[in-house]
């Protein structure tokens, strides 16, 4: 049998991390109650007008650096046309011919047969990102044939990164979902939490064999977790392969990925191709974005936007960071990857590594095994975590003191998860912990035990 | 008071000066709206809040504090701008009942200074429309054609025939504004442009229309029609009046994109007595087919009184200018099409019973909802729309646009300062003949000589020039330069002091009428 050559591209959609919409007043936020963040603009009554949010456009514009994309300095904004009950004006306001950041990259690591000390980088190409509106929310209420709309998300910012169809399979599509994950909450553009809605993936899966053109594609769409994601890739993969090997035929549709049986299945919804009439968005002029060579001396700065301003601030980026913490404490890449990889766990890290004389080669242990592992247990995120970095810190200088022994200090931190407000030397003291370093105690202690045993140590010597 | 004061200013004074006072006035024009009501030109009259806002102005004039020129004065507001409280309901069955949250910023602006609002006019529905025939709550009928000039004029067609099926529409879209101001019952209205609304009717009804450059003035709260044609339109009797309202109206406004970042200053009208400086344009294909002889007349006059006063005259070429009601028609169906789908029924306006599902609900609400003329051009619009279409109809159209915009650069690059055209193919005609054509028919015939100015966001001002033989208004129009309304309104007001165009003899206004609304020399230039 020929092999097959699964190829996964990504649409991600991630809401802008911003205090108000993308071209109204109205305040965003996760829960609140329905339409109680409605302005006129967002139900659309008849003539209010799109005014653009300058953070938002920072925000995209931060995200398209941290991809290397190259940034437009002239964008357009489109309208791109439905009906449905979540879109109040019948059309969505996005940036459909010319986005705001086109041609980037992102790098992401792999580790090759589950071993962590085998990492791989590989590369995803950006298309573009562009800004759009969020639509509001619907929920079908069958029983009594209802629906409910909630408009409080509708014209939230969303940047849409378009990842081309580089990867080829569930592990690199959520791979390069969790370092744009990162990236995004590294930067503040977006806090890109799934479990909220603010990281929304839909995934574009198709095989074919070597040699020949792309397959026919389908959209996966209604993915809420990474690992989600990772699952539906695989097996809307193995899916096309299968169909396509029982002399079926694959439809170019899009399918939803129902978690609980673990598959894809058609999605009633769409029939048809929709033709979205896309027409320029009449009442927003081109955005015009500057750099340091292009501003103009006498502009007003609160109206305009340099990508030089923004690229001079932007913070280190995931990727330098892992690069950082290997150079400074000579951890290995992988356990950088994992420090990343848990919100707060490297500050943690770096916060122990400050207040103990213990190698930080020595620390990481401590900190990925033991700490990690026990937050993992008990499901708790590192700010939860009941023991401190003080505490911790604590504990290791004991230990690098040779004032007990590696086993004892595991007794310790098993007392310290209990979180009860002790110190590891007052937990040290009530167990007992202590390690002898009195030669003539060691000794007396010795002679007492030989003294105890004499007939198994005759034995012992005769053997 | 003399002739250089507008009618706003004379007024302004007389409640300064305690002559009249705002509730006198107000109460004064709500009569005559009451005995006009056969006009059709108001489909809401606010007289509750009109009296309370004329209350609180007469408290700010005894406190000698007025807050400026426009406090007191009695104006209108086409029935597509948002009037917080008082419905707004673009004479359609889709927004029957509608009372919007939130003023439009030119009707904040005017509330702001005092004015007081008497209501909101009548209109075609959504603004679409060049007779304000095809509006829900019916067609507005031109006050002249119960004026003394009229009348004597027309011949009786039978003894049965009478005024009433002789009456003569107001043009349109803002029909119903132009007729309040045609009639005495305001000062002063809001209308709005997009192919030539504003100066249509002013034409038709003898008062000042003025089409401000797009970017002057915001549209934010007027429910738009084609976005980057639409402008709020100034109709008064004067062309200082139409200063005074321009400069309390223009400026940038924050809640509107395409409104321009430049401070605006408001300016007084020079009285120009020299006119040696000026060259006017005089353009060659605005000799359209079916342009009456009469109003060819009268515009080959008025080119000859500017030459005779020195001015230098010239003929110029708009050579693109025929394409633009077939390139209008693209780009103001497709923009029709995308500005009427937020009309859905659920969240304001009105909703059909049907609950069969949302799509039906949906289709119901809109056939329900929007008039033939109004679905016929969401149709077209979603055509033209349409992936393979798009590049053939909305792309060229686009580029046609850019095409007739650079004819007017050119021509204005080339010395000259303002062109001078009729604004109408005719004086009014009569409903029953009006009515005869579809109404996209009669928009490609009427719109011919106002639509390019809209297509090139150029600034124009259509002015009462003469009576035509059936004793009915002819404008003719000016167009300026991108943001010189100062100059095209500074020209404008010396033609009107040249033509001295006849106040209307309407019965009702005699009755009502004390001295406190102007007379104007009655001779006159035809």
């Amino acid at each position: 049998l020929a092999p097959w050559i699964p190829v996964v591209g990504l649409e991600i959609h991630a809401q802008i991390s911003s205090n108000s919409k993308l071209f109204s007043g109205s305040q965003v936020q996760f829960a609140a109650p329905p339409n109680s963040l409605v302005s006129f603009f967002d139900a659309s009554l008849p003539g209010t007008l799109p005014v653009l949010n300058r953070r938002c456009v920072e925000a995209a514009v931060m995200t398209g650096l941290a991809l290397n994309c190259s940034i437009n300095k002239k964008s357009l904004f489109d309208r791109k046309h439905y009906f449905y009950a979540d879109l109040p004006a019948g059309y969505q306001i996005t940036q459909q011919r010319v986005p705001i950041a086109v041609n980037g990259s992102l790098s992401y690591s792999l580790c090759i047969d589950n071993k962590m000390s085998q990492m791989v980088t590989k590369t995803v190409r950006i298309k573009q990102i562009q800004l759009e509106q969020d639509s509001g929310k619907s929920l079908h209420d069958d029983t009594s044939s209802q629906t409910l709309v909630d408009l409080n998300r509708a014209g939230v910012g969303l940047m849409e990164v378009v990842m081309e169809p580089d990867m080829c399979c569930g592990e690199e599509a959520a791979a390069a979902v969790r370092e744009l994950q990162l990236i995004l909450q590294t930067l503040g553009s977006s806090q890109a939490v799934m479990a909220e809605g603010q990281l929304r993936v839909d995934a574009n899966v198709s095989v074919h064999h070597p040699g020949e053109p792309y397959g026919v594609r389908t959209e996966v769409k209604n993915i809420n977790s990474i690992r989600f994601l990772a699952k539906a890739v695989d097996y809307e993969i193995q899916r096309q392969i299968e169909e396509l090997e029982n002399g079926g035929t694959i439809l170019n549709e899009t399918r939803a990925f129902d978690s609980k049986l673990g598959c894809t299945v058609p999605m009633r919804d769409k029939e048809g191709k929709q033709d979205y009439r896309f027409m320029p968005e009449p009442n927003l002029p081109p955005l015009i974005l500057y750099d340091s060579k292009s501003l103009p001396a006498n502009m007003n700065h609160q109206q305009v936007i340099n990508i030089d301003w923004i690229h001079e601030r932007l913070p280190d980026l995931p990727s330098v960071k892992r690069e950082k913490l290997v150079e400074q404490y000579g951890i290995l890449p992988e356990h950088s990857f994992t420090l990343l990889n848990e919100d707060g766990l490297a500050e943690f890290f770096e916060s122990v590594v400050k207040q103990t004389q213990m190698k930080p080669k020595k620390v990481i242990g401590w900190i990925l095994n033991d700490l990690l592992s026990y937050l993992k247990q008990h499901s708790l995120t590192v700010k939860e975590s009941p023991v401190s970095s003080f505490l911790l810190a604590d504990l290791l200088n004991l230990l690098e003191k040779k004032e007990i022994s590696s086993t004892a200090a595991k007794r310790v931190l098993v007392e310290l998860w209990k979180g009860e407000g002790k110190t590891p030397l007052e937990i040290v003291k009530e167990e007992k912990l202590e390690l002898l370093q009195d030669q003539k105690e060691l000794e007396q202690i010795c002679q007492a035990v030989i003294d105890g045993h004499e007939n198994e140590v005759i034995m012992m010597v005769l053997v | 008071a003399t002739l250089k004061d507008g009618l706003c200013s004379q007024v302004s004074a007389a409640l300064k000066e305690g002559r009249v006072t705002p509730t006198e006035l107000c109460q004064r024009c709500l009569a005559l709206i009451k005995s006009t009501k056969f006009l059709n030109a108001y489909i809401t009259v606010a007289e509750e809040t009109a009296l309370k806002q004329a209350e609180e102005s007469e408290e700010r004039y005894k406190r000698g504090q007025p807050l400026g020129i426009l406090d007191g004065i009695p104006i209108a507001v086409k029935d597509n701008f948002n009037t917080a409280g008082i419905e707004t309901t673009c004479a359609s069955n889709m927004l029957k009942g509608y009372i919007s949250p939130y003023n439009a910023t030119v009707v904040q602006k005017l509330l702001d200074q005092g004015a007081v609002l008497l209501g909101k006019t009548n209109l075609d529905e959504f603004a679409m429309g060049s007779g304000s025939t095809d509006g829900v709550f019916g067609p507005v009928r031109n006050p002249w054609s119960y004026s003394k000039q009229y009348k004597e004029k027309s011949i009786p067609k039978s003894h049965s025939e009478d005024e009433e099926s002789n009456w003569v529409i107001t043009g349109g879209s803002s029909g119903g504004s132009a007729a309040a101001v045609s009639s005495f019952t305001c000062f002063a209205a809001l209308g709005s442009d997009t192919g030539g609304s504003t100066r249509n009717p002013a034409a038709h009804c003898g008062v000042v229309g003025l089409k401000p450059t797009y970017g002057l003035i915001s549209r934010h709260g007027l429910i738009p029609l084609v976005n980057s044609m639409d402008v709020p339109g100034i109709l008064t009797r004067c062309v200082d009046d139409a200063a005074v309202l321009l400069g309390s109206l223009a400026g940038h406004d924050p809640k509107d994109s395409t409104t321009i970042q430049d401070d605006f200053k408001p300016f007084e009208l020079p009285n120009l007595t020299d006119v040696s400086k000026l060259s006017i344009g005089i353009p060659k294909e605005y000799h359209a087919p079916g342009l009456s002889s009469e109003i060819l007349a009268l515009w080959s006059k008025a080119a000859d009184l500017f030459k005779n006063a020195g001015a230098k005259v010239v003929e110029v070429s708009l050579p693109h200018t025929r394409y633009s009601i077939v390139c209008y028609h693209v780009l103001c169906t497709a923009e029709v099409a995308s500005n009427m789908a937020r009309f859905d029924g659920l969240e304001y306006g009105h909703r059909s019973d049907t609950k069969d599902s949302t799509e039906s609900m949906y289709a119901a609400t809109r056939r329900e909802g929007f008039n033939d003329v109004v679905r016929g051009r969401i149709l077209s619009g979603n055509y033209f729309l349409l992936k393979q279409n798009y590049e053939k109809y909305f792309v060229k159209a686009q580029k046609v646009r850019r095409l007739i915009a650079n004819d007017f650069v050119k021509v204005f690059r080339s010395g000259v300062d303002l062109l001078l055209t009729p604004t109408t193919l005719s004086d009014a005609a009569p409903y029953t003949e009006f009515i005869q054509e579809d109404n996209r028919t009669r928009s490609a015939q009427d719109d011919i000589l106002t639509q390019a100015a809209n297509m090139a966001g150029l600034p124009a001002i259509s002015v009462p020039t003469a009576l035509s033989e059936r004793g009915l208004p002819v404008g003719l129009q000016f167009i300026g330069r991108s943001f010189q309304e100062k100059q095209l309104l500074t020209v404008a007001k010396w033609f009107e002091k040249q033509v001295q165009f006849p106040m209307i003899q309407l019965e009702e206004v005699k009755r009502h009428d004390n001295g406190v609304f102007q007379h104007q020399k009655s001779a006159s230039f035809s």
